[in-house]
Order: structure tokens, then C-alpha cells, then sequence
């Protein structure tokens, strides 16, 4: 048989299906590859072969009863290690929740765990998804399966590099401001934001409350629908989950027909800043869809250019309440508990080992900013923002059906480049913070490699609330024509890596 | 541990003192504010948790219905108006017993605002206006172990129980209260009597002080007497007992007078109180400078009840219990100072019961008051723990409507009664207390006493009809009290031909 680590996650579930493979095999064989080239990516931080194959020969048999599973059954993935997983180590990337194993499974692994998907293990992120590089993480880099000097976008940088170097061929990330786009752009694979509310956040550990959203990574449309709609839908747990159908993902994956549809290019994400491949392929994919029977217009955002700053305090504010709960009371690093420093002497002994300096810089900032006297130059302006910001949108929403830029301004930049950089750092989340802030649907789709490095580049669609199924209708036509051009989805081009063990 | 207080005359007679009443409700909802776990009192430590009260990473909160009703209860009694659209927000600050380390809680937009209530003292109204009534949850508890007296000082280590963590709590804030000094602690004890009347009453809590579903924190503050400015307060945390707000009062108003009074500033912090010694002493130094950062809590979606849902539950209030009271009195046809007796007595309940048998309300205010508060009062019980129903006052009433019993022989049946002896009916059989209705017997004795008091009959046919008295006196006395006197009288009076 073929490699199965090269099969997409619909091609695994037809192998499956068919009886030509069982998910313990399909396991095995990705977790063989974890084994081979992990050691270069570091993609995962904790990897949970047992549990995996248990879980593996759970769905075997029960296929082999004869019962109905769902679509993905059996087809292995890769969970971001900032969501739950009952009695499975999880750190969201720090220090100061080393070996903490969670008593409970948040609403997404439970929902995975009901479609018979198979959990292989944790993968690395920036220390409670704050970064875009996943070198904020505080156990190690995770390095771009297409150029292991590179960083693989953050903070789902593991997730998007093990689907990337064929780990799995899904994973789950979550996206606050891009952490699940932005890291699919630069591994060259597809990452999908659902609407806010679409995905519940029950056993997400909280970066932002009002902007964190679970959504999928896989390295094809269809694949990323397929996973969306696993884990998507009302959950009573989570009071923002928005009570109403899922959009029809799966059907717009496979049909993929852009005639007649509205696209608008948003004026203010491109130009100044921008590198040149990234904006060359962006423009050439515009292209494709035009010729596909797009409707083209280029529509002006006008407070796009004020996101930035705006999720800058809307962050950090609700990441210094949520980080409160790291106290060293209950769980997690518990530094100078000698029975002579006080409780409050205990939390700060430990916050000051357990966070990492970037957490600690948001966690001042956000401090700062709600803070009584500052509370309405800061946080108060930058929710008025984010209301322009949605306004911005559902007025281009009356001229077009999606909105399109690039993903990133730049394709992916070597490790170290900008980790002492914050604000260069925080610049490459300028295309996917809008739709977080507004709640919208977006996702990022391979759309080529730049001249400049060949690295790939990410085409960035934004559709409204709860339309996520028009960003996988233009994400399938893209993919289709591409694919015509390359003989095969982009990932088919990255590099192979060294198996090196 | 003492420190010096003025009289409270002469405090008074110098500063007027102002109050502000923050009363935390505990509501007796099954579950949790933000989450389905049991809320029962006293289980044991940490059994009533999950991982949304722990607080623990990735939980999150929903809202609890039931709650949020029992808070728009609470706002329409306190005659509030109920916000179309309010929010969570989050009250940040560290304490140990704190899962997440901020309090769900509501800040700039309250579920209820703008009421106001009577209380009664001395048979003055006075009205106290309602600031907020607003949502909040309860945290855990600790219990500092190793030291002397059970506080955090000198404490080897402390242990935190969870199973409060998330109770619904609602807060109840008043505006500033300006009474007559020599009534503000008065006041203060009777606002926070009639609102565990009424929170009662809407059946919204246990509201019990003891257990502290029921806690109240005092403001006190004191301006010279005929100034506008207010001075500076102290808050005196969780009071608890209706007696102990009206001497905490009181005793802040003393304290700060002798601070003024010699030239001293009043701090503006927490006070404790002690409920031994009847002082307090200081605790926390609370500035305006605490910063809670306060924002809109964005795990929550804002709560909007229908203007439909709020008439509906304004429809289920019961009738306020100052009316109610007020109605009562008026039916009953009680004098105000009986009334107040029967309140202070906890005995309105049980007479309403026991009214509602049929028996009137003289004869059930007469048991239960006279009778059965005096028992609970000796034996240091509540009434309702004395073992004695309406059913059996009325039983006992009853056989006394009937003759079977006199007055005397009823105060029997309930020391029976009293002593678990079983029914009124086992009892007077037991006790063979039935009065005799046999005329013979009753005539017996009658020529018994006639024979006896020669002189009293002598003035009774010289024109003295009073003097007979003496006689159905030696009667009953010959009859052990088993006699019905109305009978013993119609039978004397007929053999002396009065």
C-alpha cells in the first residue's frame, strides 16, 4: 500500500470504508511518522500513542459490527495543545501548567471523540497562543516543515507543521487573531476561523474570550469541511455559541462553483509592506477566480487600519483577567511552597517561573489598559473600533458575498528574525485581526509559492457571520485550479523531509 | 482590644450619622449561578464542584434562569425598575478562595435600580431607597487552621471549601440612609428584618443569618449635626444577626464620634465586627484607588428579559409582607402592640395556620403567645422546634369550644403536649383531665360548699348575688378543676334560687 500519511483525510475515511485500511494501520503509520521526523519539526509536545491506538481499534471495531460512523471516523488528528483532553497532558505552551491533566474534555474533543476521530497527540503553540511564530512556546520552536530554519506561523505553528510534514492529516488550531490562518499560510496548507460562536470555546484555555474560535487544519478544502463540520454547532456550554444550523461546509467544499459570486479585494490589506510574491500570487489567484466567473470589485475598509492597535488592548485586556486563574492554588507550577511565604508571595513565585516574557508583557498591558483612569482611552476606544470595524464589513457585505486579501504580508520569516520585535512581530496579523474582532467567517487557502523564497503564500477570504461555507466554496475553486496548474494540491511541492530516526 | 467610644446621647448630639445598608443574598436555586452543581448547605468540603466553579482552564460559564428570575423577583418587591438589557462584568482582584481569581459579577448595569421600601419603627415609617439590586456569585470559603482565633493571623496553613464557590448571590444596595440619629441603628435592624421578611416571603432563599445566606455589610459615616457633607464611612463586613447590625451600628457611631471628637480622622476600611465583645476593629484600609478593572465580562451574553417574562413574575409575587401584615392586624382585629408582640414573638405564622383552621385569632394569639412562645422562650427553642402544630393548638381549642376542656385543663393538655405525651386526646385520657359533666356529682359538691360556707350563703340571700363567687370558688376547688364553671354557676343558682 502506499504511504498513507500522503492520503488526505477523505481519501483515509474511503480506504476505511472500503475495508482496503484499518485506522489502527492508519494510525500506526502516522504515528511511525511522528517518530521519523518530529525530532526535526517539533510539532508536538506530547504524543499519546497508546490512547491513539486504543482509540484507533475502538472504531475498527465497531466497524467491524457493523456499525454506522460518522464521515472521519477512524482518520487520525492532531490536537493544539491549549484544548482540553480528559487525563491527557495539556500546557497551552507554559511552564506554568507543565504536567497539568485536565478532568474533563472540552466540547471539541468531545465532539471528536464522538466522530470516531482519532487524537494522536498535543501540538506546540506560543505560550497561551500569544505570537505569531510559535517561538513564544516554552518548550521549543516548531520548525516550518517547508525550511526547518523557518518559523511555521504561530501560535498553531504545531498544528499547521504536522499536518504539514505529515503528521496527520488534520489538526485542530484555534484563532484569536490569525493563529489558525496565519500558520496555514505559511506551511502551505488550509486553516479555517470559523464565525465566532460557530465553534464552542468550552475547554479552550482562554487567550481573549471574545475572539478565541476553534476551527480546522488540514492540507485540502474539502478535508478542513469535513473536520469544520465534526466539531461545529450550538453547544449549551458555552453561552456565546450561537444557537442556529451549521452552514453547509462539506457541500460548498465539493462543489466549488464561483460563478456569479461578489468578490471584493479589500483596498487597505495589500500594497506598502506587502512582499512582492506574496502580492504577485495573491493577484494571479484573483485572476483565476475572475476567469472562473467571480464577480471582481475592490471594496475600502476604511477602519481596517485601526484593527491592529485596537486588538492590541481588546487582548491583552481579557488575557490579564483570564491569566488570573494561574495562581498556583489548585494545579500547575507551585514555586516557594516552603511554609514560609504567603499564599500571595507563593502566586507571584510562581507566575514569575511559570510565564514566559511575552505573556508577562501582555498581561502588564492589559493590566494597564483596564485600569480605572485608563479604562476609556484604552479598552472603551478600542471596543468603538471594533464596532467601526464591523460596520466596515457589513457594508462591503452589501456590495459583495466575500471579502479577499492576503493571508500574511510576508511569507514565512527564519526563527529569530522578529522574536525581539513585538511590534514587526504583531504587523504580520494585519489581514486576519478584522474578522476575529468582528466575528466573522475566514480562512486561509495555498494559493502558491513567492518568487522570492518559494515559500508558500495564503489567500485570505472573509465571508459573514455564519457564511462560512462561501470561504470554502472560493477555497475548493481556487484549490481546483491550482491544482490543474500544479498537478496536485501545493503541499505536493514542499520539500521532503529527512526521516531522521 | 477596647477602644474609646462616646455615649451614644452625647455622639449624637453632636454628629448626625448616615447609613448605607449592602445586604449579599445567597439564593437557594438548585444549582449554581454559572453552573448545574448542587448548592445544598453543609455537604462535605469540595464535593459540589466542577470545572466551571473551580475555575479550572477552558471552563466557562452560562447563566443560571432560575436565578436571574429570583433576582427580577427581588427587584419588583424592592419596587425596582428591571434593566431591558444588563450585563456580566468582571470584578478583578486576587483571593485564594477565588477560583478564577475575578468575580462574575454585575458593575455599571444592574439587573434592578431605583427602588425603595418601608420599614416601621416605633410605628414611624420610614422610607429607605434602593440603589441596585444586582447578580453576582459566591466564593469559597476558607478556614485558616493553627491559630487561635480561627482568622488568618497566626494561622500554619488554611484550607479552602469550593462548594460555595458560585452560589448565586444578589446584592442588595441602598442609597445613602439619613434618619434621626437616635433611630439609625434601629433603622438599620428593622430594614434588614423586613427584607429577610420579604426574601422570605418571595420564597427566593433560605435567608438564613446563621448560615450566612443572609449577610450584611454597614456603612457608617458621621457629618456634624446640620452639615451637608458626608463624612468619611467605614464599611463593617458581614454582620450577622438582625441584633448585631443594630449594635454595630451603634457602636460605630460611637467610636467614630470619639475619634472626631478628639481631633482624629475616621480611615475609610473594612471593619470587623465581634459579636463577644460588641466592637470592631479594623480591617482592611480600603481606598476609592481600589481598581477592580472592571469590564463586560465576554464569556456571558448580556441578559435581556422580556418586558412579557418580568410581568409574569411580577404577577407570582405574593403580597408584600408589610402589607400583609398590615391586612392581618386589620382582619384579626389586633391592637398595634399586640401585632408588634406576635411579630417580635415569630408567632404571625403559626397563627395564620391555625386561623385557617377555624379557631379566631384571639384564642390562637392566646396559645401560641401566651402559652407556646413562653415554652419556646424557657426551654431557648425556636417556636417551629417545639413539636406542636397549628393542627394541635386548633385540636385543643376546639375541645375547649366543645366544655370538654376549660382554660386551665388546655394549659395541661399543652404541657403534654409540650412533653411529647402523645395527642390531646391521649393525653386527657391519660392524664384524666376531662372536666365532669355528671350533675349529680356537680350537685353533690354544690351542697358540699353550701354546707361549708354557711356565711356566704347567708349574704348571697341577704341581696349579695356576687358573693356566690366564694362558692363555685370551693366547688371547683372540690372538683379538682375538672368542672365546667358556666355549668357549676347555672346549677348554684338554681338551688339557691337566685
Amino acid at each position: 500500500m502506499t504511504d498513507l500519511t500522503r492520503k488526505t483525510a477523505a481519501e483515509l475515511a474511503e480506504l476505511m470504508t472500503s475495508g482496503q485500511a484499518s485506522s489502527v494501520e492508519v494510525t500506526q503509520a502516522h504515528l511511525d511518522r511522528i517518530a521519523a521526523v518530529d525530532g526535526d519539526v517539533h510539532a508536538f509536545l506530547h504524543v499519546d500513542s497508546e490512547g491513539a491506538l486504543a482509540q484507533a481499534k475502538a472504531v475498527d471495531a465497531k466497524r467491524a459490527a457493523g456499525e454506522q460512523l460518522a464521515p472521519l471516523a477512524g482518520v487520525p488528528l492532531a490536537l493544539k495543545d491549549v484544548l482540553t483532553q480528559e487525563g491527557v497532558p495539556t500546557t497551552a505552551g507554559s511552564k506554568i501548567l507543565e504536567g497539568w491533566k485536565p478532568p474533563y474534555d472540552s466540547t471539541v474533543v468531545k465532539r471528536l471523540k464522538a466522530a470516531g476521530i482519532v487524537i494522536l497527540g498535543k501540538t506546540n503553540m506560543d505560550e497561551f497562543a500569544m505570537g505569531s511564530s510559535t517561538e513564544n512556546s516554552a518548550y521549543g520552536t516548531t520548525h516550518n516543515p517547508w525550511d526547518l530554519g523557518r518559523i511555521p506561523g504561530g501560535s498553531g505553528g504545531g498544528s499547521s507543521a504536522a499536518i504539514a510534514a505529515y503528521e496527520a492529516p488534520l489538526a485542530i488550531g484555534t484563532d484569536t487573531g490569525g493563529s489558525i490562518r496565519q500558520p496555514g499560510a505559511f506551511t502551505g496548507t488550509v486553516g479555517v476561523k470559523p464565525t465566532y460562536g460557530g465553534t464552542s470555546r468550552y475547554g479552550l484555555i482562554a487567550l481573549a474570550s471574545s475572539l478565541d474560535t476553534p476551527g480546522p487544519c488540514a492540507r485540502t478544502t474539502l478535508d478542513a469541511a469535513l473536520l469544520h463540520e465534526a466539531i461545529a454547532g450550538y453547544d449549551p456550554m458555552d453561552s456565546t455559541s450561537i444557537n442556529q444550523d451549521v452552514p453547509p461546509v462539506v457541500a460548498a467544499a465539493r462543489n466549488g462553483d464561483v460563478a456569479g459570486l461578489r468578490i471584493g479585494v479589500v483596498k487597505e490589506l495589500g500594497g506598502e509592506g506587502y512582499q512582492p510574491g506574496v502580492e504577485a500570487r495573491f493577484h494571479e489567484a484573483v485572476e483565476l477566480l475572475t476567469k472562473l466567473g467571480a464577480e471582481v470589485v475592490e471594496v475600502s475598509c476604511p477602519h481596517f487600519e485601526y484593527a491592529l492597535p485596537a486588538y492590541y488592548l481588546i487582548l491583552p485586556s481579557e488575557a490579564s483577567s483570564n491569566l488570573a486563574k494561574f495562581d498556583a492554588m489548585r494545579y500547575g507550577l507551585r514555586v516557594g511552597d516552603d511554609g514560609e511565604n504567603s499564599a500571595e508571595r507563593v502566586t507571584s513565585l510562581s507566575r514569575e517561573a511559570g510565564f514566559g516574557a511575552e505573556v508577562k508583557r501582555r498581561i502588564i498591558l492589559g493590566t494597564h489598559a483596564l485600569s480605572s483612569g485608563y479604562y476609556d482611552a484604552y479598552y472603551g476606544q478600542a471596543q468603538k473600533v471594533r464596532t467601526l470595524i464591523a460596520r466596515d464589513f457589513a457594508n462591503a457585505y452589501e456590495q459583495v458575498d466575500v471579502l479577499v486579501s492576503p493571508a500574511t504580508p510576508t511569507t514565512a520569516f527564519p526563527i529569530g528574525d522578529r522574536i525581539n520585535d513585538p511590534i514587526a512581530m504583531y504587523k504580520n496579523d494585519l489581514c486576519t485581526i478584522p474578522s476575529n474582532l468582528a466575528g466573522n467567517a475566514a480562512a486561509s487557502f495555498p494559493c502558491g509559492l513567492a518568487d522570492e523564497d518559494g515559500l508558500p503564500v495564503g489567500f485570505h477570504v472573509m465571508a459573514p457571520v455564519l457564511r462560512d461555507d462561501l470561504c470554502y466554496q472560493v477555497g475548493a475553486a481556487l484549490e481546483s485550479a491550482l491544482a490543474d496548474q500544479w498537478g496536485g494540491v501545493l503541499m505536493t511541492k514542499a520539500p521532503e523531509l529527512g526521516v531522521t530516526r | 482590644m477596647t477602644a474609646a467610644v462616646l455615649e451614644i446621647d452625647d455622639a449624637l448630639a453632636t454628629y448626625d450619622p448616615v447609613l448605607g445598608l449592602e445586604v449579599h443574598v445567597e439564593l437557594n436555586t438548585r444549582s449554581k449561578m454559572f453552573c448545574g452543581c448542587p448548592t445544598e448547605f453543609g455537604a462535605p468540603p469540595n464535593t459540589q464542584t466542577c470545572p466551571v466553579c473551580l475555575g479550572l482552564p477552558g471552563a466557562l460559564p452560562v447563566v443560571n434562569a432560575r436565578a436571574v428570575e429570583s433576582a427580577i423577583k427581588i427587584g419588583l418587591a424592592l419596587n425596582c425598575e428591571i434593566a431591558e438589557w444588563c450585563r456580566f462584568a468582571r470584578k478583578n482582584y486576587f483571593y485564594p478562595d477565588m477560583p478564577k481569581n475575578f468575580q462574575t459579577s454585575q458593575y455599571d448595569e444592574p439587573i434592578a435600580y431605583n427602588g425603595w421600601t418601608e420599614v416601621v419603627v416605633d410605628g414611624e415609617t420610614y422610607r429607605i431607597e434602593i440603589e441596585r439590586a444586582h447578580m453576582e456569585e459566591d466564593t469559597g470559603k476558607s478556614t485558616h487552621i493553627g491559630g487561635a482565633t480561627g482568622r488568618i493571623h497566626g494561622a500554619s496553613h488554611s484550607l479552602v471549601d469550593y462548594n460555595r464557590a458560585g452560589i448565586p448571590l444578589i446584592e442588595i444596595v441602598t442609597k445613602t440612609i439619613e434618619v434621626p440619629g437616635e433611630k439609625a441603628a434601629a433603622v438599620a435592624r428593622a430594614y434588614v428584618s423586613m427584607l429577610r421578611d420579604l426574601l422570605f416571603s418571595l420564597g427566593v432563599s433560605d435567608v438564613r443569618m446563621d448560615q450566612g445566606s443572609l449577610r450584611c455589610d454597614a456603612n457608617v459615616s458621621l457629618k456634624p449635626s446640620g452639615s451637608t457633607t458626608l463624612g468619611t464611612r467605614t464599611e463593617t463586613k458581614n454582620v450577622n444577626s438582625f441584633r448585631s447590625v443594630e449594635r454595630a451600628v451603634t457602636y460605630e457611631i460611637t467610636r467614630q464620634a470619639a475619634v472626631l471628637s478628639s481631633g482624629g480622622k475616621v480611615l475609610q476600611e473594612t471593619r470587623h465586627w465581634h459579636e463577644d465583645t460588641g466592637i470592631t476593629t479594623s480591617g482592611r484600609e480600603k481606598s476609592d484607588a481600589d481598581d477592580y478593572r472592571y469590564f463586560p465580562e465576554p464569556d456571558l451574553v448580556p441578559v435581556a428579559p422580556s418586558r412579557e417574562w418580568v410581568e409574569e413574575v411580577r404577577a407570582t409575587l405574593p403580597e408584600a409582607p408589610s402589607l400583609r401584615r398590615a391586612r392581618l392586624q386589620q382582619e384579626w382585629g389586633f391592637t398595634d402592640l399586640e401585632m408588634r408582640d406576635v411579630v417580635n414573638g415569630n408567632a404571625l405564622e403559626p397563627i395564620v395556620a391555625t386561623v385557617e383552621l377555624g379557631v379566631t385569632a384571639a384564642a390562637a394569639k392566646k396559645w401560641w403567645l401566651g402559652e407556646l412562645a413562653r415554652a419556646a422562650n424557657e426551654s431557648g427553642q425556636e417556636l417551629d422546634a417545639l413539636g406542636v402544630g397549628a393542627a394541635e393548638v386548633a385540636e385543643v381549642q376546639k375541645l375547649v369550644d366543645e366544655g370538654t376542656l376549660n382554660d386551665k385543663l388546655a394549659r395541661q393538655v399543652f404541657e403534654g403536649l409540650l412533653a411529647g405525651e402523645g395527642t390531646p386526646a391521649e393525653i386527657i385520657e391519660k392524664r384524666g383531665l376531662a372536666l365532669v359533666s355528671d350533675d349529680s356529682a356537680l350537685i353533690a359538691a354544690i351542697e358540699r360548699a353550701i354546707a361549708a360556707n354557711p356565711d356566704v350563703v347567708e349574704k348571697v340571700n341577704s341581696g349579695k348575688p356576687a358573693a356566690a363567687g366564694a362558692l363555685i370558688g370551693a366547688v371547683m376547688k372540690d372538683m379538682r378543676g375538672q368542672a365546667d364553671a358556666a355549668k357549676v354557676r347555672q346549677l348554684l343558682n338554681e338551688k339557691l334560687g337566685i
